[in-house]
């Protein structure tokens, strides 16, 4: 697998960023998550945390680090490691959203400024699958990778003071999921019933950096169905293993 | 327990804050200014970790329900209880029905309340700092009650107290360290960095403070990496945001500049049209 030539800076008193190449890349996201799982799997006391996003890591302390240039070349003798095998298995989920205009409140609008109608709008969205990148913005937020050319879209001129927990967007190169509700710029396509924040679980977001998504078209009677049987905690989110 | 009288501008349960989560979005919140917290945990001996009552601005009342030992540190609001003036930086005995009063601020903008054994309210992800979307409220209200433990004062050991430096409030020099893209700058945006006098605008809260000055930029956004609280970002409009406790766990400005730990807490102590300086500090 090919290696990168990465920087490293101390970003404050208590963290270490490590930068890729400035480029949302599939083969970028596979380094940066290994090189994670190698860290990860080292157990340093000292460390309290490593965020990854599209092209950096980073790593952040418990306490000021006395000495970076130390700190630092452990960190890339730990790079050479070989890549740790044993990890938290990647998955594809399929996740529904319903698409009908109650929810999708923006479809028209795309639709008639950029001449795709509604229906390819819907096929376009749901005929891709996504990569999660990472996690951010909101506390399960995802930073999906993959959404087609056709539907890049600026974001709105005025952002939205409330967009509603579940709604589907699209914000420029970018979609994904309000995990909560949120003010938000993102044009609405559709709402999930799907929960992708929930402290009730153990882990409370089921997709993880490297997984997959994919969007699964609902009626508005399934998305109520799907609604209750979230909220009874009875709806079980159908994936697959993915080996890439 | 504590009733909520009246909650004053913004009141929240702090603690240390939440760490490891960041995988999840979550940001890390816990106690704006964390000397000051660290601080009022101290002279009761308590644990670091300890919840405390974040009162922002003053104006709050609280009725003990139960006898206990407390403390106040950070901010002056000139605290009183039953209507008696209380010294801030040591150990007050409280009893049952007595009613601690913060009024306006004489110094400073947040202060810290903290009980002998600390709050005892719920802990979400290990921490019991509050947040909004991760514990169920985001700041105290009128009538609400919170869990304490309930103490003998005649437990209270010293009533010495502690001296704090003014500087800790009225300090004028923000000190910092290069962020990540600092070097994008060029040599006329960095003088006006070191140069201009910063005031903070009304857009001011636990997440982020916004300036009101404007440093000429065409820098852009960049791809979404993780910033940290006292990170200051250069938004495409040129206004500086300087990130707090509760900010996100990601972003995509120019991380421009990194405030100390120490300036944080001095920071958390400013408010709307308070000014500073930045002062370029070396790393190591």
């Amino acid at each position: 697998m090919k290696s990168y030539n990465l920087t490293y800076k101390q970003y404050g008193e208590r963290a270490i960023l490590i930068n890729w190449p400035s480029k949302i890349e599939e083969n970028i996201l596979k380094d940066i998550i290994n090189y994670k799982n190698k860290i990860v799997n080292y157990n340093i006391k000292s460390i309290v945390e490593v965020i990854n996003t599209y092209n950096s890591l980073t790593i952040i302390y418990t306490t000021t680090i006395d000495n970076i240039y130390s700190e630092i070349s452990n960190l890339k003798s730990i790079y050479k490691k070989p890549t740790i095998n044993k990890h938290d298995q990647n998955y594809c989920w399929d996740v529904p959203v319903c698409y009908d205009q109650e929810f999708g409140f923006d479809l028209q609008e795309i639709s008639d400024v950029n001449g795709i109608p509604i229906d390819e709008i819907i096929e376009l969205h749901t005929g891709s699958i996504y990569r999660v990148f990472f996690i951010g913005f909101l506390p399960g937020f995802l930073y999906l990778g993959g959404l087609p050319k056709r539907l890049h879209l600026k974001r709105r001129s005025t952002p939205r003071l409330m967009v509603e927990k579940g709604s589907v967007g699209i914000g420029g190169t970018q979609t994904g999921v309000y995990s909560m509700q949120s003010a938000g710029g993102w044009n609405i396509i559709g709402k999930s019933p799907v929960s992708f924040f929930d402290l009730s679980k153990e882990k409370p977001c089921f997709a993880k950096a490297g997984d997959k998504i994919k969007f699964v078209p609902i009626s508005i009677n399934e998305f109520k169905k799907i609604q209750v049987e979230v909220a009874i905690n009875f709806y079980k989110l159908r994936n697959q293993v993915i080996n890439d | 327990m504590i009733k909520v009288l009246s909650p004053g501008f913004f009141t929240s349960v702090q603690d240390e804050g939440r760490f490891g989560y960041g995988k999840f979005g979550v940001p890390t919140s816990g106690a704006m200014d964390r000397y000051s917290a660290k601080l009022a945990n101290h002279i009761l001996s308590n644990k670091d970790n300890d919840a405390l009552l974040e009162i922002t601005l003053g104006r709050c009342n609280l009725l003990f329900n139960s006898q206990a030992i407390i403390s106040i540190s950070g901010a002056d609001f000139s605290p009183e209880i039953n209507n008696q003036k209380v010294r801030l930086n040591t150990s007050i005995a409280i009893h049952q029905g007595d009613i601690l009063t913060f009024n306006k601020p004489t110094y400073g903008v947040r202060c810290y309340l903290a009980v002998k054994g600390g709050f005892q309210t719920e802990v979400v992800l290990n921490s019991r700092s509050f947040y909004e979307g991760i514990t169920r409220q985001n700041r105290v209200k009128k009538n609400d009650e919170l869990a304490i433990k309930s103490y003998d004062f005649s437990l209270i050991k010293s009533v010495s107290s502690v001296k704090v430096q003014p500087s800790h409030f009225k300090c004028t020099t923000i000190e910092v360290y290069t962020g990540p893209e600092y070097n994008l700058l060029n040599d006329i945006q960095k003088e006006q960095f070191s140069k201009t006098l910063f005031t903070i605008s009304k857009e001011n809260s636990r997440m982020g403070y916004r300036l009101q000055e404007h440093i000429e930029n065409d820098l852009g956004s960049l791809l979404t990496s993780a910033v940290l609280p006292g990170t200051v970002q250069l938004t495409p409009s040129g206004k500086l945001i300087i990130l707090m406790r509760d900010c996100q766990v990601t972003g995509g400005y120019p991380r421009i500049l990194q405030l100390t730990e120490s300036s944080i807490n001095n920071l958390a102590q400013k408010t709307t049209g308070d000014t500073f300086t930045f002062k370029i500090v070396p790393l190591n």
